[in-house]
């Protein structure tokens, strides 16, 4: 049954037509969310420039260990979902299964991290609003800080939520047969989704957690 | 279907190259560059996003079309930023309100 | 023949259950229900008009309250920008012609084709929940510290709305560039597709690059609305002119994100109805990707009066300039192609006829209002109204009728009278220009808008703009009345009533399910009328 299903669709008329296609709109879908989270850069750029004193200050209170850590985390499960999507041109079904796994771990590790940093600000009244407390000064500005580290790192949050969620889905899909060396758009497709997310934290590390440390 | 199938090692050695951009990064925000930590902040992370588009995501061995999308997103990302910048940029060049010379 | 074409497979008849229309992927289906939807929104904005104009026929703030007054134009704006103008000619022509216009069988994604359908219709309801439920009363533009702070209204279900609809706006705008690139039939080269394809592509470069930066930017709004943290707020040092900056990187583009579309179909109509290649078709089909980049580099012009810097205003007053020679060479080649040319003025071409009138008088008074210094006097008056409907209806919606007279022989499979086709076409004429006319009077005597009352002065030339709206809604109403007539007794449409030498011109009124029934090879460019008359070739 699932042997026999053909991933050909209707409308197109080759399988090289359908990956074509698929990979443009991929990529066009890569250029919104470029766009997308270049409106949160922008916004922080504006108000770095404007009181870069304060952003330093609330930059150190970042957790430069685990920030680096994510950074590292994210980076392996790049290489990881690089090497599922080369095993499955190569039709190696196990191979596959095993990197999404460890793709997913490191995505579910880089959350988990991710909970233990927002926990600390919770603790600590760091959240922008009624109950945020900042000893350094006019609370104003340090809050747009935090807004705005609050607003990145959660939008890429969920983008990794979202990755864990399209990482499930591709196992069941490998699990079922459904790849071949003839076809694997999905794995391929979710891997640039991947990758771009990781481009993502590359810049809000040292945006984030590395101002003004020397 | 006839793909590239990017070698191995290719891929090891970018992932080396990101982990050393990292642990560079890192260890630049602590030194002292005067005004241009930022930019070797951004100049990093610019080059490691351009070694993961490249090679993770194999810009590198697709079509022209792919290559003009990927650059699209960028050269429009900066136009938002220059053109919006350029506003609070030049505020202070002509105090609005101030009395005019007469 | 009759009986012929009564017993063939179409798109339509092929099924009739309520399921195969929710869920079908036929772009051609997905088209008829964006065409039923925008026409629920379209009523919605109308009635919302039709009240103000009522309140703006006497001097006085007497019909409305004042707050009743500000969401009612708040409503109108959001409802026609977001949820009639904005998907109007992309996703009810585009999305039911472009497939057929370059010999494919499909969009290259029909699912999501079907799913940003219902994005719209999650976005819209929740956009009408919001009506109903108080309204809202920002303006359409959202303008923060207001909307982020002080408005009692519902802020954040509007944001949420608008910001789900725009998602509905990326998903057609990248099947789109995906189809254009990859699914074009065989022969089929950039140069000899269709200039309503090549407006369709412009479209949606703006739709994918362009409206990511409005969904950012609504979601930060929604969520310094509903957690009041600082993004905007300039009480903890936020910047509000970053979000009219933000706000308007989508927004002034989106003008071009209606008017394009329009443009094409325009060209189809004077090509087909003049009997002609398009004039300088490379120049017309350069011109719209050029109206879509140059577009991205003139937002700053809706902000001359605020904090912005006079430097940043000079910069974004020259680009604006820039945009009319793009659209000075649109309209130029159409008028070079009908030079001599022997025009059948079918309704379709009177709806081009007021399209080239309207949208000159609004192009240019656009560059009146990108000169900084006039500006300032000009900035929220009436003249700025008047200026933006000869553009947004004046342009977008007469390329709009125009082209739905023009397909829908084609839709359907039936003619539509052609009396009351051009009795239609001249009432939204007459009405549109008495309604905006005198509003540039009024904003050029320093009117401004958004307000309920005004000086008595005024009065004669705002009652003369409620008559023509009257007038104007009537043009609009006649339509839906003989269309939906047409369904059920229009005379059956041949494959190709005008003439037409598009693709979609040699398959069956309606199409079969899969468009094409043998494959198709394209031997030459659109408009292949050869050098019969005093064509150009």
């Amino acid at each position: 049954m699932a042997e026999s299903r053909n991933p050909l669709a209707h409308h197109f008329d080759s399988l090289e037509q359908q990956y074509a296609a698929a990979k443009l709109g991929m990529w066009s879908f890569l250029i919104t969310e470029v766009m997308m989270f270049g409106g949160l850069f922008l916004g922080y750029i504006l108000y770095r420039c404007r009181f870069p004193e304060v952003f330093a200050q609330g930059s150190h209170h970042l957790d430069i260990k685990l920030g680096a850590f994510n950074t590292a985390v994210l980076i392996v499960s790049s290489l990881t979902m690089a090497l599922a999507v080369h095993a499955a041109q190569e039709g190696r079904k196990q191979a596959t299964l095993t990197y999404l796994f460890f793709t997913l771990m490191l995505g579910l590790t880089f959350l988990g991290v991710k909970v233990i940093e927002y926990s600390d600000k919770y603790q600590h009244h760091l959240i922008p609003g009624a109950r945020f407390l900042w000893s350094e000064g006019d609370a104003g500005p340090p809050q747009l800080f935090y807004s705005y580290y609050f607003c990145m790192t959660g939008l890429h949050a969920i983008h990794m939520v979202v990755g864990a969620g399209l990482l499930l889905w591709l196992m069941a899909l490998t699990a079922r047969n459904r790849f071949s060396p003839a076809y694997y758009t999905p794995i391929e497709m979710v891997g640039l989704y991947w990758h771009f997310v990781d481009i993502v934290w590359i810049f809000l590390f040292p945006l984030l957690y590395l101002i003004g440390r020397h | 279907m006839n793909h590239h199938i990017v070698p191995l090692k290719i891929y090891f050695a970018i992932f080396a190259a990101l982990m050393a951009g990292t642990a560079l990064t890192v260890w630049a925000a602590f030194q002292d560059f005067g005004e241009f930590n930022t930019l070797v902040a951004v100049v990093i992370a610019v080059v490691k996003a351009a070694l993961v588009v490249l090679f993770f995501m194999h810009v590198k061995y697709s079509d022209k079309l792919i290559w003009v999308f990927a650059s699209a997103g960028f050269i429009w990302l900066i136009i938002l930023f220059a053109f919006t910048l350029m506003d609070p940029m030049t505020r202070d060049w002509l105090p609005v309100g101030a009395p005019l010379p007469m | 023949m009759k009986e012929e074409s009564a017993a063939t497979v179409n798109y339509l008849n092929c099924d009739y259950s309520i399921r195969s229309w929710l869920l079908t992927v036929d772009h051609k289906r997905i088209g008829i229900m964006y065409l039923l939807a925008v026409t629920v929104f379209f009523l919605i904005g109308g009635i919302m008009a039709t009240l103000f104009r009522f309140e703006l026929s006497t001097a006085a703030g007497d019909l409305v309250t004042a707050e009743t007054y500000n969401k009612l134009f708040t409503l109108h704006g959001v409802v026609m920008v977001f949820f009639f103008l904005i998907p109007s000619v992309p996703a009810v022509l585009g999305n039911f012609v472009l497939p057929l216009a370059i010999g494919a069988k499909d969009v290259a994604f029909p699912k999501l084709n079907l799913l940003s359908w219902y994005v719209f219709m999650i976005g819209g309801g929740i956009t009408l929940f919001v009506a109903l439920t108080g309204g809202l009363d920002t303006g359409w533009t959202f303008y923060t510290p207001y909307s982020s702070t002080y408005a009692t209204t519902d802020v954040l279900s509007a944001a949420i709305g608008v910001f789900i609809t725009g998602f509905s706006s990326i998903l057609t705008g990248l099947n789109f560039l995906v189809t254009i690139h990859k699914m074009r039939a065989p022969g089929m080269t950039w140069m000899r597709m269709p200039l309503f394809v090549w407006a369709l592509y412009a479209t949606s470069l703006i739709m994918v690059l362009a409206t990511p930066v409005l969904a950012i930017t609504v979601a930060l709004l929604a969520v310094e609305r509903a957690t009041g943290i600082g993004i905007f707020d300039p009480a903890l040092g936020g910047d509000p002119v970053l979000f009219q900056h933000m706000f308007w990187f989508y927004s002034h583009p989106a003008v071009y994100i209606m008017i394009l579309p329009s443009m094409g179909v325009i060209s189809e109509l004077v090509a087909t109805f003049c009997r002609r290649r398009i004039f300088g078709y490379s120049f017309v089909a350069a011109s719209s990707i050029a109206i879509a980049v140059i577009g991205f580099f003139v937002w700053g012009h809706h902000l001359f009066l605020s904090t912005q810097s006079v430097y940043a205003g000079m910069v974004f007053s020259f680009l604006s300039f820039l945009v009319a020679v793009p659209s000075a060479v649109k309209t130029f080649n159409w008028t070079a192609t009908m030079y001599k040319s022997s025009v059948s003025w079918q309704s379709p071409m009177l709806y081009v006829m007021g399209f080239m009138g309207l949208f000159l008088v609004g192009g240019l008074t656009g560059v009146v209002l990108a000169t900084l210094g006039l500006d300032v006097h000009m900035h929220d008056t009436y003249f700025v109204v008047a200026h933006f409907h000869y553009i947004m209806v004046g342009g977008v919606l007469m390329g709009y009728l125009g082209g739905l007279h023009y397909w829908w022989p084609k839709i359907t499979g039936r003619m539509y009278s052609e009396a009351w086709a051009k009795v239609s076409a001249l009432l939204v004429f007459v009405g549109f220009n008495l309604t905006f006319m005198p509003q540039f009077i009024l904003g050029y005597l320093g009117m401004p808008r958004r307000y309920y009352a005004y000086p008595p002065e005024w009065q004669t030339l705002n009652v003369l703009s409620s008559a023509g709206a009257s007038v104007l809604g009537v043009g609009y109403l006649i339509p839906v009345i003989y269309l939906l007539w047409s369904l059920r007794h229009g005379k059956p449409a041949p494959a190709n009533p005008w003439g037409g030498k598009g693709l979609e011109w040699t398959i069956a009124s309606p199409p079969t399910p899969h468009n094409f029934e043998k494959p198709v090879i394209v031997t030459e460019g659109a408009y292949a009328y050869g050098e019969g008359g005093h064509g150009h070739g």
